[in-house]
């Protein structure tokens, strides 16, 4: 399996507006196989957040094509490509965005809600994706109630729990300190290393170092692309 | 790409639709508020309506709806008729007649309270010759005192309809009550409850016809000799369900030569519309309900405005777990929905109860008409309907990249 892409761009481009037009993408063409950790790095003002938006189906490009697995989603209408992203990508967002009223057992079987799956398979499947994070004993507990790492942990567990085709994490430890950031880089590589597909959108260089594979932005164009252990 | 999905299960739409109320109770609750009090007035205004019709028809059925009036109308040539003397003993004959009696209108007779009040403080207080079986034909009964006997009837004797009590202000009976009646004192034995189904009997100070006859001289020739009469009122009791053809009847044996001269009418009418006025809700406070609904409309629908801007990152969220834009409208919508129909349960409970309590204390049946509350929920389903549309759509349309960027 691994070697399959998952998720691929092709000369995409994004435009905001009309007069002027702001370009944020020109022609990023990438490729994600099955299996793979990357970070995709860039200062503020690079195109980072736009990509991860294109990538994740939430935005439409201006041109080119995006494929998740296998599928052209500018093809799609938007139900269509709802059920895509609700069964094929997890997110991960530096705010976590919990439900606060909500369990954490409950914040994470939503990552389901609206793929289809019947309630108690959800929460089946909850109980196991807070088992590979770490939590299952914190599954009672109000989002209030935890730590800010557990926070970020419990929105890991959310987007794995559909066991997507590619996970989409925007700055996963910008909203922690460093000891904390630390832990959930170390669950990231885990959570790769047992088959999960990870895109990371980083600022920090020093955080994207630590990754088998990083892809440069910069004024919406992919500098460099550089795998370890492969010549650059 | 598996099929289904898509859609969530009814269960799942509405623990998504009570997110917001679950996570701001307060909030939820004084904008269903508004709705509430709207619904409680107009379910209020319907049922205390619908109650007070429901006593007043309780009260028309036990005074009994088969009560007929006979009355001397005008000749032909525009004066007062008369009505025969023999007329009440001919409808006694008629089938289906269970009781009648009569009273016999005196007008040149006053009542005062003693012979030292001037003659023209009459208060309108009629007197009337009386049959002794007038109160079991009117289903009424004595308030105070005694009813007239055979003895008395013959005596200088008098028994006060309650409004003529009232007006001359005797509230008790004691052995030698006295009234100044047509000249002369008349002992008073006993005061009357009030007879709806017969008014004028309130305001009458009623003696026997013998009494009438020896002490205030009404009398009338007939046949060759001197009757007491004649009578001015006739009430009957027909059996139930045969009112119709009684009454129809009535003036041709009362006055076979004249029945033109006759009034017949059947006085639960009177207040069987009454009744229905009763029944015809207050519609200033009707009105007042309306705008109370209206209020509570723009409250719900501002509340979900801001609630949509407040929210956008739950939007955002929602987007990105697979949410597609028709569930997003729905889920707003649905909230929007969901909190009026709280209020409008509310307030129908809260109208409902307030109708139960009124009518509990006026000794009405309760009524709540199905129409009240009924109308209270569904206009609560239409107007959070009504409410929630444009900020349910404006959510829907919100782009997901503009919903994650928080600030």
């Amino acid at each position: 399996m691994r070697g399959e892409s998952v998720l691929e761009l092709e000369a995409v481009t994004k435009v905001y507006g009309e007069e002027p037009p702001v370009p944020a993408l020109r022609g990023v063409s990438l490729s994600v196989r099955r299996g793979e950790l990357l970070a995709i790095v860039g200062p503020s003002g690079s195109g980072k957040s736009t990509l991860l938006h294109v990538m994740g189906t939430l935005e439409r490009p201006s041109s080119g094509v995006v494929r998740i697995a296998g599928v052209d989603a500018a093809r799609l209408s938007d139900r269509e490509v709802s059920l895509l992203r609700a069964r094929e990508i997890g997110f991960v967002f530096q705010q976590f965005f919990l439900a606060e009223h909500a369990t954490v057992r409950e914040n994470v079987a939503d990552g389901l809600l609206y793929a289809g799956v019947p309630a108690a398979e959800r929460y089946r499947r909850a109980d196991e994706a807070l088992e590979r994070v770490g939590l299952s004993e914190r599954a009672k507990f109000k989002p209030t109630k935890i730590s800010g790492g557990e926070r970020q942990r419990v929105a890991i567990a959310r987007a794995l729990v559909g066991q997507p085709a590619v996970i989409l994490a925007d700055e996963p430890t910008g909203s922690l300190d460093s000891a904390t950031g630390a832990s959930i880089m170390e669950l990231i590589s885990e959570l790769n290393a047992a088959g999960a597909t990870i895109v990371m959108i980083t600022h920090d260089a020093g955080l994207s170092d630590q990754l088998p594979r990083q892809i440069r932005l910069l004024d919406g164009q992919v500098v460099s692309d550089i795998a370890k252990g492969e010549a650059p | 790409m598996r099929p289904r999905g898509g859609r969530l299960r009814l269960d799942d739409g509405l623990r998504v639709a009570s997110v917001g109320l679950r996570s701001r109770p307060l909030r939820a609750g004084l904008s269903a508020l508004g709705i509430a009090i709207g619904t409680a007035a107009i379910v209020g205004v319907l049922g205390l309506s619908a109650s007070s019709q429901a006593g007043l028809i309780a009260e028309i059925n036990q005074l009994g709806t088969n009560m007929l009036t006979v009355e001397a109308g005008q000749s032909f040539t525009g004066g007062a008729a008369n009505l025969p003397l023999e007329a009440t003993a001919r409808i006694t004959l008629l089938d289906n007649v269970q009781q009648a009696t009569d009273t016999a209108l005196m007008k040149d007779e006053n009542v005062y309270r003693n012979s030292m009040i001037p003659l023209a403080n009459t208060h309108g207080i009629e007197v009337r010759a009386t049959r002794l079986n007038l109160l079991s034909v009117l289903s009424t009964g004595v308030a105070r005192g005694d009813w007239l006997n055979t003895g008395t009837a013959a005596e200088p004797v008098a028994v006060l309809g309650s409004a003529a009590a009232r007006q001359l202000g005797i509230d008790r009976v004691f052995p030698d009550q006295r009234i100044w009646l047509g000249g002369q004192w008349f002992n008073v034995a006993g005061i009357l409850n009030a007879s709806p189904l017969a008014p004028d009997i309130d305001p009458s100070a009623l003696v026997g016809y013998p009494s009438a006859q020896k002490y205030l001289g009404y009398i009338s020739v007939g046949g060759g000799e001197v009757k007491v009469g004649p009578p001015s009122t006739i009430y009957v009791r027909a059996a139930t369900g045969h009112e119709a053809a009684v009454q129809s009847l009535l003036a041709q044996t009362a006055n076979p030569e004249a029945p033109y001269e006759v009034n017949v009418s059947q006085p639960s009418d009177v207040l069987t519309a009454r009744a229905a006025a009763a029944g015809t809700f207050n519609s200033l406070f009707l009105g007042l309900g309306v705008v109370a609904l209206i209020v509570g409309a723009v409250g719900v629908a501002n509340i979900m405005i801001i609630s949509v801007l407040e929210r956008r990152s739950e939007i955002g969220l929602r987007r990105a777990l697979g949410a597609t834009r028709n569930q997003i409208r729905t889920q707003f919508l649905s909230e929007s929905i969901l909190l009026a129909v709280i209020g409008g349960v509310v307030g129908v409970l809260a109208g409902a109860a307030a109708t139960a309590v009124y009518a509990n204390a006026k000794g009405w049946a309760v009524v709540i008409p199905v129409e009240a509350w009924s109308a209270g929920v569904v206009s609560a389903v239409l107007i959070g309907a009504f409410a929630g549309l444009l900020p349910a759509v404006r959510a829907s349309r919100m782009p997901p990249s503009v919903a994650l960027r928080t600030v």
